[in-house]
């Protein structure tokens, strides 16, 4: 056996002791929080162990990536050069994976990804409907290089467009730049980042300071997250570049402690960055000094606002305040500060390297470049993807997506967050993008897609995001304290079956009067769920005040579960399943319901084999 | 460590460490590559398919071709081991057999280099199935 190498992971010695070690294969496992939740980490050892047993440490590199977005599938482990994508790779799975592929060069046929509509096994991530339609630019390295190496980043042209900015371009033409690509703020708002970048390197002021939002909190989406833990370098990179272009040398990232691998990840990065050099005082022999420290929030999602962000990093409450002045003017600490979401950054050292021009050619007229999105729901490939602006609703849903869980059918999907709106079967078609979206009734945001199918509520849907907004709301003004709790009691009362056909006039002029009259745009925004569903689903609303029915079954107030006589075989199974022993019967009779003791859990139509039990 | 005091530092050190990664690059677009397939199976190994890939792996590299060499399993020629299957951008793959160092340096000097066929060759007696 040979002996064991201590270049295992992929740390190199820098310069003079620099090991060149021939990998013949690199098995990437995933190292995102998803697949790390679910024992990555032991996967990861497990492949070293037996690749060690097998005397193939210096023939295959065992590296942990970045995300590599297909979650549903997780955890993921690809084997380069020939792409081999094996999904649901459990600790015990690893031998096998040794023995066949890396050694004897067999795919193991088993863990591959089968794709479910066309029922083929498809062995290469390329040919996969879920990756042939994105275009990886904010996510061009997750999944690809290991988060924790600086050297590979720098292997990936990370710092070059640093070094560019410094060496080639003034701080006005960084702006210019940035201005031309048409690059947008990410985090929802889609205000231009140039014209952002500008207006603060305008601002007087010796002391500036430049501020990453990675304080991600809309319910489901964690693109920002994904490219902390799987990119960090893009992110600090990117900050620096900002810092010349405005003149700071302070750079801030204000990130939940609820993220804690990125956050780690994030420290790794910076002390690398550091030791390097790339981050600190005189960086590229410059007189430029740039170093970057971590902010920790506690995860209130109104500290996503960028006034409210900046007084939770200055110790004080979370809340926001009036604009203006803008951050750009009077900041983190009363000074000019440009703060930026996670995503922007990472797009920005791409667009320096390849020139606006080139990043503009992806996208709209208005909205340029891509965006990621993360997909959840009642959708097959649930994960992390990025697609070009414009792309189609429709094909986001069902050739990337992979469509609808348990071929459902399509209902709503829910874009941007509890701020956001719902979209439905006639918006299909439309090209997502900043304005399209607006124009549908729903927005960006940080890029949460929740797909809904017709099992799915609206009255309920629009609820559960309000019930976030009333617990996240953080009291500084009315209209967003108090009116978002009458909201929540209105759409309660409805979905008790009490609601009555004014309480729909009353929803929709409270939900206007919120919008207009909130302090900030998380009371701005938070009407929008339930005024969508007005707009789309009025109907569904109608049933449940007129008829006092839920037509998707999901407001238990309204439904009973009953037995139909006729296709009972009086087999007990639903009464034996009860937790409430509600159901009664004598075998091989039909059984009955007291609904004056059912709790509606659904347990037993989960256990009946012969369709007898059903929701009215 | 040393510092990262200019950018010409920068793309030097990354020249350096292209190499850790480059082969995940090339798997990002394979068909644009020239790619040695050696069949990896007991046979081959037995066969000395090991010494084989190796050399292929550091002669391309040494001789600045940009390629990609990767394990494969048995391709059924256990008669002419270690056999490698030979795919040059735009042309058909070419298995040769009984392939020594030698054979192999004859393959990248005349094959990969010059696109001129050499002696070794098992002609295709199968159909592949992923073939439309």
């Amino acid at each position: 056996m040979k002996t064991k190498s201590a270049a295992w992971g992929s740390i190199i010695p820098y310069k003079n002791n620099f090991v060149m070690m021939k990998y013949k294969m690199h098995v990437l496992v995933c190292g995102g929080t998803g697949c790390k939740s679910s024992d990555s980490d032991m996967i990861a050892h497990n492949l070293r162990t037996a690749i060690d047993q097998k005397g193939l440490t210096e023939e295959v590199q065992v590296v942990m990536s970045g995300c590599f977005g297909f979650c549903e599938k997780g955890p993921i482990v690809k084997i380069l050069p020939d792409n081999t994508f094996y999904v649901h790779v459990t600790p015990s799975d690893t031998t096998e994976i040794v023995e066949e592929h890396l050694v004897k060069g067999r795919r193991v046929e088993r863990l591959l990804y089968k794709d479910p509509q066309r029922d083929e096994i498809i062995s290469d991530s390329k040919h996969m409907g879920f990756y042939k339609k994105q275009v990886r630019i904010a996510l061009r390295n997750c999944g690809f290089i290991d988060p924790e190496s600086i050297n590979e980043a720098i292997a990936r042209d990370a710092y070059q467009a640093l070094g560019k900015v410094l060496k080639e371009m003034t701080p006005q033409q960084v702006a210019e730049e940035i201005k031309k690509s048409g690059l947008r703020g990410r985090g929802g708002a889609g205000f231009p980042t140039g014209l952002k970048w500008e207006i603060a390197s305008k601002s007087p002021g010796p002391e500036k300071y430049v501020v990453c939002n990675a304080d991600e909190g809309d319910p489901g989406a964690f693109m920002d997250r994904s490219i902390l833990e799987g990119d960090p370098h893009s992110v600090l990179e990117a900050m620096a570049i900002c810092g010349y272009c405005i003149g700071a040398s302070n750079g801030l990232i204000y990130i939940r402690a609820e993220y804690p691998l990125a956050i780690e990840r994030l420290k790794i990065a910076i002390n690398q960055a550091r030791e390097y050099g790339l981050l600190g005082k005189n960086i590229f022999g410059t007189d430029f000094s740039f170093d970057i420290e971590l902010k920790y929030g506690a995860g209130a999602f109104v500290c996503g606002e960028e006034t409210a962000l900046i007084h939770s990093m200055e110790g004080q409450r979370g809340e926001p305040t009036f604009k203006p002045p803008f951050p750009a003017v009077a900041g983190y600490k009363m000074k000019p500060t440009n703060v930026n979401n996670v995503e922007t950054y990472a797009n920005i050292p791409v667009i320096i390297m390849n020139g606006a021009e080139w990043f503009a050619s992806y996208g709209t007229e208005k909205s340029k470049g891509t965006k990621v999105f993360a997909l959840a729901g009642k959708i097959n490939n649930v994960g992390l993807i990025e697609v070009p602006m414009g792309t189609k609703l429709k094909d986001v849903i069902y050739d990337i997506g992979g469509g609808i869980k348990g071929n459902k059918k399509f209902k709503a999907v829910q874009i941007g967050g509890p701020s956001g709106g719902f979209l439905t079967e006639k918006h299909l078609e439309t090209e997502i993008d900043y304005e399209s979206l607006t124009a549908a009734g729903s927005m960006m945001g940080s890029g949460g897609m929740i797909v809904m199918d017709d099992s799915d509520c609206m009255v309920a849907m629009a609820k559960f995001y309000l019930d976030f907004t009333v617990e996240e709301s953080c009291g500084k003004c009315s209209p967003c304290r108090i009116g978002n709790k009458r909201l929540n009691e209105i759409l309660e009362k409805i979905a008790q079956g009490k609601g009555t056909i004014e309480d729909l006039e009353l929803l929709r002029n409270l939900g206007n009067v919120i919008k207009d009259t909130s302090l900030c745009m998380l009371g701005g925004s938070s009407p929008n769920p339930v005024l969508s569903t007005l707009d789309h689903f009025y109907d569904e609303y109608l049933a449940h005040v007129k008829d006092h029915k839920c037509p998707a079954g999901q407001c238990k107030a309204l439904m009973q579960y009953i037995i139909l006589p006729e296709n009972c075989v009086g087999c007990t199974a639903c009464a034996r399943n009860c937790p409430v022993n509600a159901i009664t019967g004598e075998r091989k009779k039909p059984h009955v319901i007291d609904q004056a003791i059912c709790i509606k859990c659904g347990a037993c139509v989960e256990k009946c084999k012969f369709n007898a039990v059903v929701v009215q | 460590m040393e510092k990262v005091k200019t950018l010409d530092d920068l793309k030097k050190l990354k020249e350096q460490l292209k190499s850790t990664i480059e082969l995940r690059e090339k798997s990002n677009n394979p068909e644009s590559h020239v790619q040695v397939k050696v069949a990896m199976a007991t046979c081959g190994i037995a066969s000395g398919a090991r010494e084989i890939m190796s050399f292929f792996m550091d002669e391309l590299r040494k001789r600045n071709i940009d390629a990609i060499v990767s394990q494969t399993g048995c391709m059924g020629y256990c008669y002419a081991e270690p056999t490698i299957e030979l795919t040059i951008p735009g042309h058909e793959p070419v298995v040769y057999g009984n392939v020594t160092k030698a054979k192999a340096d004859e393959i990248i000097e005349k094959h990969i280099k010059n696109g001129i066929l050499v002696d070794g060759i098992i002609p295709v007696t199968y159909q592949n199935i992923n073939k439309k």
